[in-house]
């Protein structure tokens, strides 16, 4: 199949993508960079396990068509944190507040989360419901999430 | 074995030669929510697809002799300006409840009304403030009031080398107050059962005008005329809203389907009760403002 070139901006580096043209940007990221954090859950949008931060806002990766990524900045949960590996305080905020369970959920939650966080430092709960509620989770019943969010908002005043 | 591949044209003009080019085998991608969704769904791609990201300038909302909204603008857009929710406040309701964030960061306006679904949630809010659709093609341009836009489920009358470039709300609608319902199960992440807009003018306490339109209770989102017509140089009072609702949820008003989200006669008890609700929060969006 047709190939095509795409460059962008990943985690803060330069890099150039050959792939088939039909690919989504969770496919390029999953298997060209073998960035595995962003998940497919559903494929079509409905889940959020696939959220990456696209030019500052998130988007889900699997509808993301790859050519659209041309010249974007693209940050994946792999990105977040320090080049140390120091934990990002949205991170340490999930482990402490038992926002992770199974996990599958947890990269594009984080990624909604920072994204938001970025954005808003000071959301109300409200608006952190509204910025997850495109993120499925069917372990934790969501409280220690927006509770973590929460604790992560003010860690990072 | 179809060589898959895709265009990003930065100019209309561009836009209109692919289009000519590759005729049937082309499709045209805007944020992709459905065109992605169809393809997975499918397992069929279109030989080329054509992105309209590129058409930066047509990403706008702007107050200038009425309201003009570019067809590439993202529902997010919509939903941050202080500008769409206050005076349009039936298409901050539309746009606020589509998908979610992820969704509403990438997917347009342009695409939910190309798309013509029967659901399509800022349907009835466009019908309710007036909106033409302004089409542009390699013969030029031509605007459509969107109540002629939709002829069928996924079908309009946009023609096959035209791009939908502009929405455009007349000044007058300055004067109306307007509101949305989207009637789901869950809060997020749904599509509506039922769909509500209202707009209306007031004279005091008299309706100088009125819009009422329906989703999901037709084939197209539709207008409810009568209904409309009712409520004209009537006062705002729960008995007169009340009999609108009637009205609306009538078959001269409407056609509900019995569906797996809801049965029709549930879908006109919601008509009925919910066109005199958005009545009143459209009345209370004048005074607010
Ligand atoms: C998870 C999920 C949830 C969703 N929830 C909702 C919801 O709650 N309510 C709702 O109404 N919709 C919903 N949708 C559907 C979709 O997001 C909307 O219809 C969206 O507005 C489509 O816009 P787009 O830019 O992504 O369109 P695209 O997928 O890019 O295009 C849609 C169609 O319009 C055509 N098109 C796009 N732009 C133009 C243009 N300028 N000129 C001519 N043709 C054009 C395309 O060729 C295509 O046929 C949802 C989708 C997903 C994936
Ligand atoms: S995999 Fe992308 S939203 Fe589910
Ligand atoms: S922790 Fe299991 S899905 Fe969220």
């Amino acid at each position: 199949m047709k190939k095509v070139s795409v460059s962008f901006t990943l985690n803060g580096y330069p890099v150039t993508a050959e792939v088939p043209v039909t690919w989504s940007l969770l496919k390029t990221l999953r298997e060209d960079f073998e960035l595995t954090g962003a998940k497919e859950g559903c494929g079509v949008g409905e889940c959020g396990a696939c959220t990456v931060i696209v030019d500052g806002d998130a988007v889900n990766s699997c509808l993301y068509p790859v050519f659209e990524a041309e010249g974007k900045s693209v940050m994946t949960i792999e990105g977040i944190a320090g080049e140390d590996g120091t934990l990002h305080p949205i991170q340490t905020a999930f482990l402490e507040n038992n926002g992770v369970q199974c996990g599958y959920c947890t990269s594009g939650m984080i990624m909604s989360a920072k994204a938001l966080l970025d954005q808003n430092p000071d959301p109300a709960e409200n608006d952190i419901r509204t910025n997850i509620a495109g993120n499925f989770c069917r372990c934790t019943g969501y409280v220690q999430i927006v509770e973590a969010i929460e604790m992560a908002a003010r860690k990072m005043e | 074995m179809i060589e898959y591949d895709y265009k990003k044209p930065e100019s209309l003009e561009e836009v209109f030669g692919l289009l000519k080019e590759y005729g049937p085998r082309a499709a045209l991608i805007a944020g992709g929510t459905d065109v992605m969704v169809n393809i997975r769904n499918t397992k069929k791609a279109p030989e080329v697809l054509i992105s309209l990201r590129g058409l930066k300038d047509l990403r706008y909302i702007k107050k200038n002799n009425g309201y003009h909204i570019g067809a590439l603008t993202t529902h997010r857009m919509l939903e941050l300006s202080e500008l769409v929710k206050t005076e349009l406040s039936a298409l901050y309701d539309g746009a606020s409840c589509i998908g979610s964030v992820q969704v509403r960061n990438v997917a347009t306006i342009g695409g939910n009304i190309c798309n013509a679904a029967p659901s399509a949630d800022t349907a009835g809010p466009l019908l309710v403030l007036d909106a033409r659709v302004v089409l542009e093609g390699p013969e030029g341009r031509r605007s459509v009031p969107i109540y002629e836009f939709f002829t069928g489920t996924y079908k309009t009358v946009r023609k096959q080398d035209e791009v939908l470039v502009e929405f455009q709300i007349p000044a007058e609608m300055e004067h109306f107050g307007s509101a949305y319902w989207k009637y789901s199960r869950r809060k997020a992440m749904n599509l509506p059962i039922l769909g509500v807009s209202v707009s209306l003018k007031l004279d005091n306490e008299t309706i100088s005008d009125a819009r009422i339109g329906l989703t999901v209770a037709a084939p197209t989102p539709v207008r409810a005329y009568k209904a409309e017509e009712f409520l004209k140089e009537r006062q705002l009072t729960d008995d007169v809203l009340k009999e609108a609702g009637k009205i609306a949820a009538s078959p001269d008003c409407c056609s509900p389907r019995d569906s797996l989200r809801g049965e029709a006669w549930y879908r006109r008890e919601i008509i009925e009760v919910y066109v005199a609700r958005m009545a009143r929060i459209a009345a209370e969006n004048i005074k607010n403002r």
